[in-house]
């Protein structure tokens, strides 16, 4: 008997996964592995998946059937970048969460998209911090009341997806789960270029996002696909900007690195 | 030849989440009355007719929601 | 070959030779030459450089080159170690050998960026949080950095465990004749070729299991994470935890005598003795030279590990002489654990002496053991 086109890329003996019942992330790993499946990989052997410290970084350690290094909070990029320089055969994968990638590890996230380092970096945005119990992201939109931001948040969000894209990666682009095709295309994409590719995955996180709005989650996808999302208290957030915001074809610097040693090399 | 499509649901995997019930073109999924052995209640066949979109499958955060096809 | 080369330079001489192939850095004062010195060598031996946009950056990348296969390495000094003890953290819990070099430097925070200090002794043993335990070593010359980074290397390799090379500012910028060898021995990590046996674990406590290889299709999770021998997570079971961090401290414990390395000196004659590393070492050779013209026998022990440390040669100095001096350019901090060894047995007397990079003078240290004595 069949089973879901995704088991046989996971360690199905340790589902259902930790994740809270209608979590974004399970969506994430379906088009990524939809994305892997329609490349023609039969395996994740290829793959060596890199994660931080959130919900999001549970995704390839432990649910992937693959090499996974878990580390430390906002580390995973240099991790990463460390692990394809010394191995640039591997092709290296870092999914984390937005307060992982674009708050505690923003430098990281910067100076990798500036070397235009050959990685692909999945963030996995529910624009909060939600293992650790629904504090405030860099992400949370204008308004929106979190455990510390319990009056309602006083802070612009970070638009990372345009960070990147001036930093000068190849590749940056946001989706959300409710564009799961687009998602999946743009993953497949992205694995088929070099340098700094930079996905963006708008996702719901049931117990402390959706929660607080005191919709179901089907309704929360729903108004992301919609292109908002409502927030309540003054500004409210405007529309979910999706799409592409670089695409480029320049040398990454995996390349870079190896032509400098070999030419030194003599 | 024509295709037929078989939802099928792990109800073990299933948190009760209802994006499948929702994002199906058919209606064909409905949350049961009874739970699971975690407590959760999960989502059952109810309708027929599917049409092999497979957005149960690719929505499902659990992997327990995917489409089987029995070709004729 | 030999070559009048500085401390510093030494340290990257000893890590090229021992095979690293991996650097990522951060610039600061003292340490940079080490950098510099790699930056100009590795690519032409086809290793991989790059300067990393913090030294938080650095300890993490040369984990996941570590991880990828290759000896890595990277220097600092206070500021920036204080930054890399979560990665280091980070190499103990999961078994990822690499080599850090700490050029110390007058603390704390700034302090005095160009003078040598010996105040990161505690840090360098203690400043991860949690249950860890590493490997800590102590040059008191040129030389020995390169001795003793060639050591560091093996040891990390042999033990998957980080290594700390505890260099200071005097020992960093000083130059002496240092014979690079052609050849050293050098010790490679175990790899796992297959996971028949669990990665993270060891029934000899003593050993560190073989390593595998990412990209093999092995399918091996690393995680920071309390995790059991297959590596994978387990964030609610006191077994699993104690297991794995009585394992990992028991690994650096049961191999001190091993790893232990030191140097003595009239042990069992003197009447005074004095314990020390790295700079302050020298200055106390120049005081037993000092207290001999004047009728006094000392005695030294100058340790060139700081962790783990075996008591043995300072018990046996502590046995025979009168009292131990320990003159550190800190404000106590290898005092601690003479007077926890020593006992009852002598007394013992701390010499602190810190600030503007001014080295603790054999003059000063002859004084202090006079007055001690009499």
């Amino acid at each position: 008997m069949r089973d879901h086109f995704a088991a046989k890329y996971l360690r199905v003996e340790l589902l259902p996964t930790s994740f809270c019942p209608g979590c974004g992330n399970g969506i994430v790993m379906n088009a990524f592995l939809k994305a892997v499946e329609e490349l023609g990989y039969e395996d994740l052997k290829e793959f060596v998946f890199v994660s931080g410290i959130g919900c999001s970084s549970w995704i390839p350690n432990p649910y992937f059937k693959a090499d996974s290094i878990h580390t430390l909070h906002g580390r995973a990029i240099p991790v990463a970048l460390g692990l394809k320089l010394s191995r640039p055969e591997l092709n290296v994968v870092v999914i984390a969460g937005d307060g992982d990638i674009a708050s505690i590890g923003l430098e990281h996230l910067i100076h990798a998209a500036r070397r235009n380092a050959d990685l692909l970096v999945l963030m996995v945005n529910n624009m909060i911090y939600g293992m650790t119990g629904g504090q405030q992201a860099p992400t949370t939109p204008l308004g929106f009341e979190t455990s510390t931001t319990p009056y309602g948040n006083i802070e612009k969000p970070l638009d990372a997806c345009a960070l990147v894209a001036t930093a000068g990666a190849n590749y940056s682009a946001r989706w959300t789960v409710a564009h799961f095709h687009r998602l999946k295309e743009s993953i497949k994409k992205a694995m088929g270029k070099r340098g700094f590719r930079f996905i963006e995955a708008v996702s719901p996180c049931t117990s402390h996002v959706v929660r607080r709005l005191k919709i179901p989650v089907s309704t929360y996808i729903k108004q992301l696909r919609e292109g908002s999302v409502l927030v309540g208290a003054e500004e409210g957030m405007g529309k979910i900007v999706i799409g592409e915001y670089a695409d480029r074809d320049e040398e990454g610097f995996i390349e870079r690195m190896y032509k400098y040693i070999n030419r030194l090399r003599g | 030849m024509s295709r037929e499509f078989k939802p099928c649901v792990n109800i073990d995997r299933c948190k009760g989440c209802g994006i499948c019930v929702d994002v199906c073109p058919v209606k064909i999924f409905k949350i049961s009355i009874s739970p699971n052995s975690r407590g959760y209640y999960y989502t059952t066949i109810v309708g027929s007719g599917c049409v092999g979109c497979r957005l149960c499958e690719y929505m499902c955060p659990d992997f327990a929601v995917y489409v089987v096809e029995d070709s004729l | 070959m030999r070559m009048l080369i500085s401390g510093n330079i030494a340290c990257a001489e000893g890590a090229l030779k021992a095979g690293c192939r991996f650097y990522a850095g951060y610039p600061i004062t003292p340490s940079s030459e080490i950098m510099e010195y790699m930056a100009l060598k590795l690519p032409k031996l086809g290793g991989i450089f790059f300067q990393a946009e913090d030294e938080i950056a650095a300890i993490n990348a040369i984990i996941g080159a570590s991880w990828g296969g290759l000896k890595s390495m990277t220097a600092t000094s206070g500021p920036g170690f204080s930054l890399m003890q979560e990665g280091l953290g980070y190499a103990v819990m999961t078994e990822t050998p690499l080599v850090v070099i700490d050029v110390m430097r007058v603390g704390p925070a700034t302090g005095q960026a160009t003078k040598s200090a010996q105040g990161d002794l505690m840090q360098a043993r203690w400043g991860r949080h949690g249950d860890q335990q590493l490997v800590v070593l102590a040059p008191s010359s040129p030389q020995e950095c390169l001795d003793l980074t060639v050591k560091a290397f093996n040891i990390s390799e042999e033990l998957r465990v980080p290594v700390v090379v505890l260099s200071d500012e005097i020992i960093g910028h000083m130059r002496e004749t240092v014979e690079i060898p052609e050849y050293v021995e050098i010790v490679n990590r175990r790899i796992a070729e297959d996971l028949s046996m669990p990665p993270f674990h060891s029934d000899n406590p003593r050993e560190a299991p073989p390593m595998p290889i990412l990209g093999r299709g092995l399918n091996i999770m690393v995680t920071g994470s309390t995790h059991d021998g297959w590596g994978l997570r387990d964030t609610r079971g006191f077994e699993t935890h104690f297991k794995l961090v009585r394992r990992l401290v028991d690994k650096i414990k049961l191999n001190a005598e091993k790893v232990f390395e030191y140097e003595k000196y009239n042990t069992e004659n003197g009447t005074v003795g004095f314990v020390s590393f790295g700079s302050v070492a020298r200055s106390v050779k120049g005081a037993i030279k000092i207290l001999r013209g004047k009728g006094i026998e000392a005695a030294y022990v100058n340790l060139k590990t700081l962790w783990p440390i075996v008591d043995d040669p300072i018990i046996e100095m502590a046995e025979r002489v009168k009292a131990i001096i320990v003159p550190e350019m800190n404000m106590g901090q290898l005092v601690w654990d003479v007077e926890r060894v020593v006992g009852d047995r002598c007394i013992v007397v701390p010499l602190n002496k810190v600030g503007g990079g001014e080295p603790i003078y054999p003059s000063e240290i002859a004084s202090k053991a006079l007055e001690v004595i009499k």
